[in-house]
């Protein structure tokens, strides 16, 4: 017998270069915020997303650490990876630990610190999540396994580099009115045209940056969270996970994105609704491109049409389906192992109608898919507002 | 890298050894011990051709420190005439005619090294027609 599962707090700590906070400040600062915001006077079980912390600052076995700093010890942490997409990992453990009656109140977190290391370190760490022995051996990075995927879909669709440089102008747009934002400033087409090339055809402009940050979510029984929240709680409907190869270049189609594919499917038939009923959602823009291939494959623009679709305004805030209101990884930042957790706060922020300048009107039902690598695995949620 | 870790890869990237399914027929680059498409747990070691087509590249700028002495240079997806796709470098090429597909044929070559007393690793490249 499963129980519902409801959203009734979230927090976010400062994302940025925090060079005064260390990897246990920071993931207890969002921690805190998401209590106080619960109300809750005690959890039961936490899980934690984090890509790489071994690498990026030499410490692992996280969920113990984590819990004694949070002041939370003896109750049982987890800490998850699946490379980008661990924080919508961990989201999937709590909602099952909940969900099996395992624990009646969650923190989920997710957290990376990613400027203790210089940006060489951080580009190896962060290659850990392709095919060691048979991508990066051969000098390829991530912005490169995109760019190859851009050419691609250029290729067959005829998506230009117009098109793939909408999207950073649309989530720095939307990253404006993001007080949280790491890169909040508007910027211009022409702008990132011009900007540094990383790996032809992507710029650095079309590239999410390097963030040191947090994001933690409460879960409990949504019959619990109709007594106890003082916000209108926000009950998780669905989620999909999925996974693929690794390896880009074993995909049959470079512009596909088969374990958002799957993953959206399984989420959009637990949580019995389909794309047109989506007010809005948080996808894993890492890269330009990446944006245009997801909103093809979670159903939100026919297949090829990802660039048209940008370019018409369709994502934008005010358009039919918008795209990472919060600026996405793009603009708000990419603190990989918390990415997936800060999604979920975003559309619990949209939900209830605290999204100020930013609030998508009348938003009732919201998705995040967050991808891990060049999207070897996959989490998609969808979720309502009770 | 470990010695280990480089010596047993040395088929693959040495050789271009490859796993056909005895059952499907489906070819894996590198061997593996189960078919991704069958499920199948036999296989046949065959040697890959060493030719193929461009299927997608990127020109790369801003490389791993392992290889910054190298940008910029060109790497691809490269299907081969047995099916399987391979990403390796594309050298000797004016990075301007890139072209997909494009016909490269897979020449063995230095692909980086660990600093100036470690190991030098070698592996497979692919070289216009």
């Amino acid at each position: 017998m499963s129980r519902d599962v409801a959203v009734i707090g979230i927090g976010l700590s400062r994302w940025g270069e925090l060079w005064e906070s260390s990897l246990r400040d920071i993931f207890v600062e969002a921690a805190q915020s998401a209590i106080d915001d619960a109300g809750v006077d005690k959890i039961d079980s936490m899980y934690i997303g984090n890509m790489t912390a071994g690498i990026f600052t030499g410490q692992e076995h996280l969920a113990a650490l984590m819990a004694d700093y949070l002041g939370v010890t003896p109750i049982p942490a987890a800490r998850v990876e699946s490379a980008c997409a661990s924080g919508g990992l961990a989201v999937k453990m709590g909602y099952m630990d909940v969900a099996l009656g395992l624990s009646d109140v969650v923190l989920v977190g997710g957290v990376e610190k990613m400027t203790d290391v210089g940006t060489d370190e951080a580009t190896y760490a962060l290659a850990t999540a392709a095919d060691q022995d048979y991508e990066v051996y051969h000098g390829i990075t991530f912005p490169g396994l995109y760019a190859m995927m851009a050419r691609s879909h250029m290729l067959k669709y005829g998506t230009t580099r117009e098109q793939l440089a909408e999207v950073a102008v649309k989530n720095h747009y939307h990253g404006s009115m993001n007080p949280l934002a790491q890169y909040p400033q508007k910027i211009t087409l022409e702008q990132v045209m011009n900007s540094v090339m990383i790996a032809d055809p992507l710029r650095i402009l079309d590239c999410s940056p390097i963030t040191d940050g947090a994001a933690a979510i409460i879960l409990c029984p949504l019959d619990l969270a109709k007594k106890i929240s003082k916000k209108p709680p926000v009950r998780i409907k669905g989620f999909g996970h999925a996974t693929a190869s690794i390896a880009l270049h074993n995909r049959s189609d470079l512009t596909s994105l088969p374990a958002t594919a799957k993953a959206a499917q399984l989420a959009y038939k637990m949580a019995e609704t389909s794309p047109e009923k989506i007010d809005l959602c948080e996808v894993h823009d890492c890269f330009t491109i990446a944006e245009i291939c997801v909103i093809e494959e979670l159903g939100f623009a026919a297949r090829g049409k990802g660039g048209d679709a940008t370019a018409s305004g369709a994502t934008r805030l005010g358009g039919k389906i918008p795209v990472n209101v919060s600026g996405g990884l793009k603009s708000k930042g990419h603190p990989v192992g918390a990415t997936g957790v800060a999604q979920i706060v975003e559309i619990v922020t949209q939900l209830r109608g605290e999204g100020g300048a930013r609030q998508v009107e009348n938003a009732r039902t919201g998705l995040s898919q967050n991808m891990g690598g060049s999207g070897g695995s996959t989490l998609v949620h969808i979720l309502e507002v009770v | 890298m470990s010695v280990s870790k480089y010596w047993r890869e040395m088929p693959h990237r040495y050789r271009m050894e490859a796993g056909k399914c005895r059952k499907c027929g489906n070819v894996h680059f590198p061997k593996r011990l189960v078919c991704a498409e069958c499920g199948e747990r036999k296989f046949e070691t065959i040697t890959l051709s060493r030719e193929g087509n461009l299927e997608t590249y990127t020109i790369i700028h801003v490389a791993p420190s392992r290889f910054s002495d190298q940008v910029p240079y060109a790497i691809g997806i490269v299907r081969l005439k047995e099916g399987v796709k391979i990403l390796s470098q594309i050298s000797d090429c004016d990075l301007k005619k890139l072209a997909t597909g494009m016909p490269l044929r897979i020449e063995f070559r230095r692909i980086s090294e660990d600093g100036a007393a470690g190991i030098i690793h070698y592996g497979y490249k692919c070289v216009p027609l």
